[in-house]
C-alpha cells in the first residue's frame, strides 16, 4: 500500500504529460517530421511557428536562400508595433488545392488571438517536392522600402484646457462638441438585431464619439442596451462622419417598438494627421467565395500607424446605409507604402449595395491623440 | 400651610423664568452685527445656533449680548439661546441676504455657429458678498461686447435669483464677450462664434508630376467665413480601377490631395453633410 500511492501519481503523472503533448501538437510535429505530403509540409511548418519554434519552421522551407529569416519571423510575429505583435496563432487550416508530381498549392487559415479579438489569415502556400520529402515554397516578400527622406508635416493639433478644479461654480467651461446622428437603419439578421448609421462632428472641434442605442418594447420597457464599440471611428475631427454598427445578439425585431439613440461626445485633443488615402476599392468575390470589399491603403504622413483598422459603409439605390463591415488590420501602415485590406459583408446585403465608404481608424503607439 | 409655599415657589419660578428672557431682531441683514437684549441677571450662557454657526460663551444675564457679523454671513433661520442658573430660554430670528453683489454667469455654448438666432444663452444667478442667494427681484445688465462694434446691453429683471437672456450670434466669425453685472459685480464670458456650414464647396484639379492636383477653393460658409483649419473633407474619385476616398483637414483655408488617375475618372468632395461640385478627368486632363 505504501508503494502504491506514489506509483499511481507517477502513472497520473505520465498521462497528463502525454495528453498536454497532444494536445500541444508535439504529436503533430513527431508524425510529420518527415512531410510524405504537401499537406503535412504545411502543417509541419505551421506546428512549429505556433510553437515558435522558428528556426525548425524556417528550416521546412525549400527556398531558404531566398527568404530572409527575419522578415520570416516577422510575417508572423509582426513588426513596428503592429496587431501581431499583440497576438499569438491558436490554431489553423489546412488543406490542399492542387496538387501534381514535383508541386502543389496548398491552403492555410491561420487563427490568431489577438487583443481586439480574433483575426483570420488566409495563405495561398506553394509546396514543392525536393527529394523524398515536401516543403514550403515561401514566397518571397519584396517589402518597398522608403528611402530616407524628410517628409514635412504641417501638424495641426487642438488642445484643450479646461477649467480648473479650483474655479468658482459658473466659471466658464469649454462644452462638448455637437454631434449627430445622421442615419440609423435597423436590420433583422439570423442571429440578431443590428443597427446600422452614420454619425457627423458638427462641431469646430475633434470629438470622441460613441453611439448607444437602448431597445423598447411597445410598452416602453428596456429591451436591451449596447453601444457601438469599436464599430465606430471614435475621433472625429470637424465635420468627418463615421459608420456605426450596433449588434444586440439573440433579438427579434417583432420585440422592439422603438430605439433610443444615445451619443456621448467629449472634447479630447487631437491630431488631424495622418491622412490615409484608401484607394482601389471595389467589391469582388475573394478565394472563398465571399463577397469582400477591397482596397488599398496609403498612409500620406510620415509616421508609422500601428494597428490600422478599416470601417465600410455599404448604401443602398436610395443612399440608405444597410450594412457596416470593419476590419484591424494584422500589418503596420508605413508611411507612403500600400496596404491592402478586405473586409467581408454578407452575400444577402452585398446584392443591395450600390455604393459605399471608407473610414480609416488608427491606433498609433506614439499618438498623443 | 403647603398650599401657600407651593404658590409661592411657583412665583419665585415665574420670576426666575422672566429673568432668562432674550430679545432678538426679527430679521437680520447677512454680514451685520447686532444687539440681542436680554432679561434677568447672574451669570449665563449664550448660545447661537445657525446654518454655519454654533458658538457658545459666557454673559451676563440682563445686558446686551453682541453678535459679531462674521456670525451672521448666511442667510436662514438661526436660533439664540440664553441659559442661567435657573433656565434657558430661547428665540427664533432670521438673517436674509444682503444687496446684491455677486454673479453667476452661466453663458452656453461657448461656441456657436455664426447667424444661429437665439443661440447662445445667457443665464445670471444673483448672490450678495456672502454667496446668499438673493431672491427679490434685482436688475440686472446683460452687455454684448463685439470685438469691432458698439457695446449693446439691456436690463433684465430676476425672478427668483436667475435673471436670463437669450442672444443671437452675429454673421461675422470671431469672439464676442458677453457681461452680465449688478452692484460691484461685472462678470465677461467669451463665446467663439464660428464659421458655420460650408458653402459652395468647388474643386479644382492641376497636373503635378504623376498626378493630379485636387483642390479646393477656400472654404467658407455661406457669410463669407472662413470654415477652420482642421476641418475635413471628403474627396472621391471613382475610375476603372475602383473607388478612392481620402479625408483631408483643411490646412491653412483650403483641402488638397494628390491623386493618380488613369483614364477617366469622377471626382467629388463633401465635407460633413455638405457636398460640392463633380470633376469629370479624363486622358489625364480636366474636363
Amino acid at each position: 500500500m505504501k508503494r502504491g500511492l506514489p506509483i499511481l501519481l507517477g502513472v497520473v503523472t505520465v498521462i497528463l504529460i502525454v495528453i498536454a503533448w497532444f494536445q500541444s501538437g508535439g504529436a503533430e510535429a513527431h508524425e510529420l517530421q518527415a512531410a510524405t505530403t504537401p499537406d503535412q509540409a504545411v502543417r509541419l511548418m505551421l506546428s512549429q511557428v505556433k510553437a515558435h519554434n522558428f528556426d525548425a519552421a524556417y528550416a521546412r522551407l525549400a527556398n531558404r536562400d531566398d527568404v530572409d529569416k527575419n522578415a520570416f519571423i516577422r510575417e508572423f510575429d509582426g513588426s513596428n508595433g503592429s496587431l501581431l505583435t499583440y497576438a499569438s496563432m491558436e490554431s489553423f487550416d489546412v488543406w490542399g488545392l492542387k496538387t501534381n508530381e514535383q508541386d502543389a498549392t496548398v491552403r492555410a487559415k491561420l487563427h490568431y488571438s489577438t487583443a481586439v479579438g480574433p483575426l483570420d489569415d488566409i495563405r495561398d502556400l506553394k509546396v514543392q517536392h525536393t527529394g523524398d520529402t515536401w516543403k514550403v515554397l515561401w514566397p518571397v516578400s519584396k517589402a518597398p522600402k522608403l528611402p530616407p527622406q524628410v517628409i514635412p508635416v504641417n501638424y495641426l493639433r487642438w488642445d484643450v484646457i479646461s477649467r480648473g478644479a479650483s474655479d468658482d461654480w459658473g466659471v466658464q467651461n469649454v462644452d462638448s462638441p455637437q454631434v449627430r446622428v445622421v442615419s440609423m437603419n435597423a436590420i433583422q439578421r439570423p442571429d440578431s438585431v443590428v443597427l446600422v448609421g452614420e454619425v457627423v462632428n458638427e462641431d469646430s472641434v475633434p470629438a470622441y464619439v460613441n453611439v448607444g442605442a437602448t431597445l423598447l418594447d411597445p410598452s416602453g420597457a428596456e429591451l436591451a442596451q449596447e453601444s457601438s464599440f469599436d464599430k465606430i471611428s471614435h475621433i472625429l475631427l470637424p465635420k468627418q462622419v463615421s459608420p456605426y454598427r450596433i449588434d444586440f445578439p439573440n433579438m427579434r425585431m417583432e420585440k422592439i417598438k422603438s430605439v433610443r439613440m444615445d451619443t456621448k461626445a467629449l472634447l479630447v485633443p487631437a491630431s488631424a494627421d495622418p491622412v490615409i488615402e484608401v484607394n482601389q476599392q471595389k467589391l469582388e468575390t475573394d478565394a472563398l467565395g465571399k463577397k469582400v470589399l477591397s482596397g488599398q491603403l496609403l498612409n500620406q504622413s510620415g509616421s508609422v500607424v500601428n494597428i490600422p483598422h478599416v470601417i465600410a459603409a455599404f448604401y443602398d439605390s436610395n443612399g440608405k446605409v444597410i450594412w457596416v463591415s470593419d476590419g484591424y488590420m494584422a500589418q503596420a501602415l508605413l508611411p507612403q507604402i500600400p496596404l491592402p485590406f478586405a473586409v467581408d459583408l454578407p452575400p444577402d446585403v452585398a446584392k443591395n449595395v450600390q455604393t459605399y465608404r471608407v473610414v480609416v481608424n488608427h491606433y498609433d503607439s506614439t499618438s498623443q491623440s | 400651610m403647603n398650599r401657600l409655599s407651593a404658590i409661592l415657589v411657583a412665583l419665585v419660578l415665574a420670576v426666575a423664568a422672566q429673568a432668562a428672557e432674550i430679545h432678538p431682531p426679527q430679521q437680520v441683514t447677512a454680514g451685520t452685527s447686532i444687539t440681542i437684549p436680554t432679561s434677568g441677571s447672574g451669570e449665563a450662557t449664550f448660545y447661537l445656533i445657525g446654518p454655519d454657526v454654533a458658538s457658545k460663551k459666557k454673559v451676563q444675564a440682563g445686558s446686551d449680548i453682541s453678535v459679531e457679523s462674521d456670525s451672521l454671513q448666511l442667510a436662514g433661520r438661526y436660533v439664540a439661546v440664553l441659559c442661567a442658573s435657573d433656565g434657558c430660554a430661547s428665540s427664533n430670528f432670521f438673517v436674509v441676504p444682503a444687496a446684491p453683489n455677486k454673479l453667476s454667469l452661466l453663458v452656453h455654448p461657448s461656441r456657436v455657429p455664426v447667424g444661429s438666432a437665439n443661440g447662445i444663452s445667457t443665464v445670471a444667478f444673483v448672490f450678495d458678498n456672502f454667496h446668499n442667494f438673493v431672491l427679490k427681484p434685482e436688475q440686472v445688465k446683460f452687455s454684448i461686447l463685439p470685438k469691432d462694434a458698439k457695446e449693446i446691453s439691456a436690463d433684465r429683471g430676476s425672478q427668483n435669483g436667475v435673471a436670463w437672456v437669450r442672444i443671437s450670434s452675429a454673421k461675422k466669425e470671431g469672439p464676442v464677450r458677453i457681461a452680465a453685472s449688478i452692484g460691484n459685480a461685472n462678470e465677461v464670458r467669451v463665446v467663439q462664434q464660428v464659421a458655420a456650414e460650408a458653402c459652395n464647396l468647388r474643386i479644382k484639379a492641376s497636373r503635378v508630376k504623376n498626378a493630379f492636383l485636387i483642390e479646393t477653393d477656400p472654404v467658407r460658409d455661406c457669410s463669407g467665413n472662413s470654415i477652420p483649419d482642421g476641418t475635413v473633407v471628403s474627396f472621391t474619385k471613382s475610375d476603372s480601377a475602383g473607388k478612392t476616398t481620402v479625408d483631408v483637414p483643411i490646412k491653412r483655408g483650403v483641402a488638397k490631395v494628390e491623386m493618380p488617375i488613369d483614364g477617366r475618372a469622377r471626382i467629388t468632395v463633401a465635407s460633413g453633410v455638405v457636398t460640392g461640385n463633380e470633376l469629370d478627368v479624363a486622358g489625364g486632363q480636366p474636363q
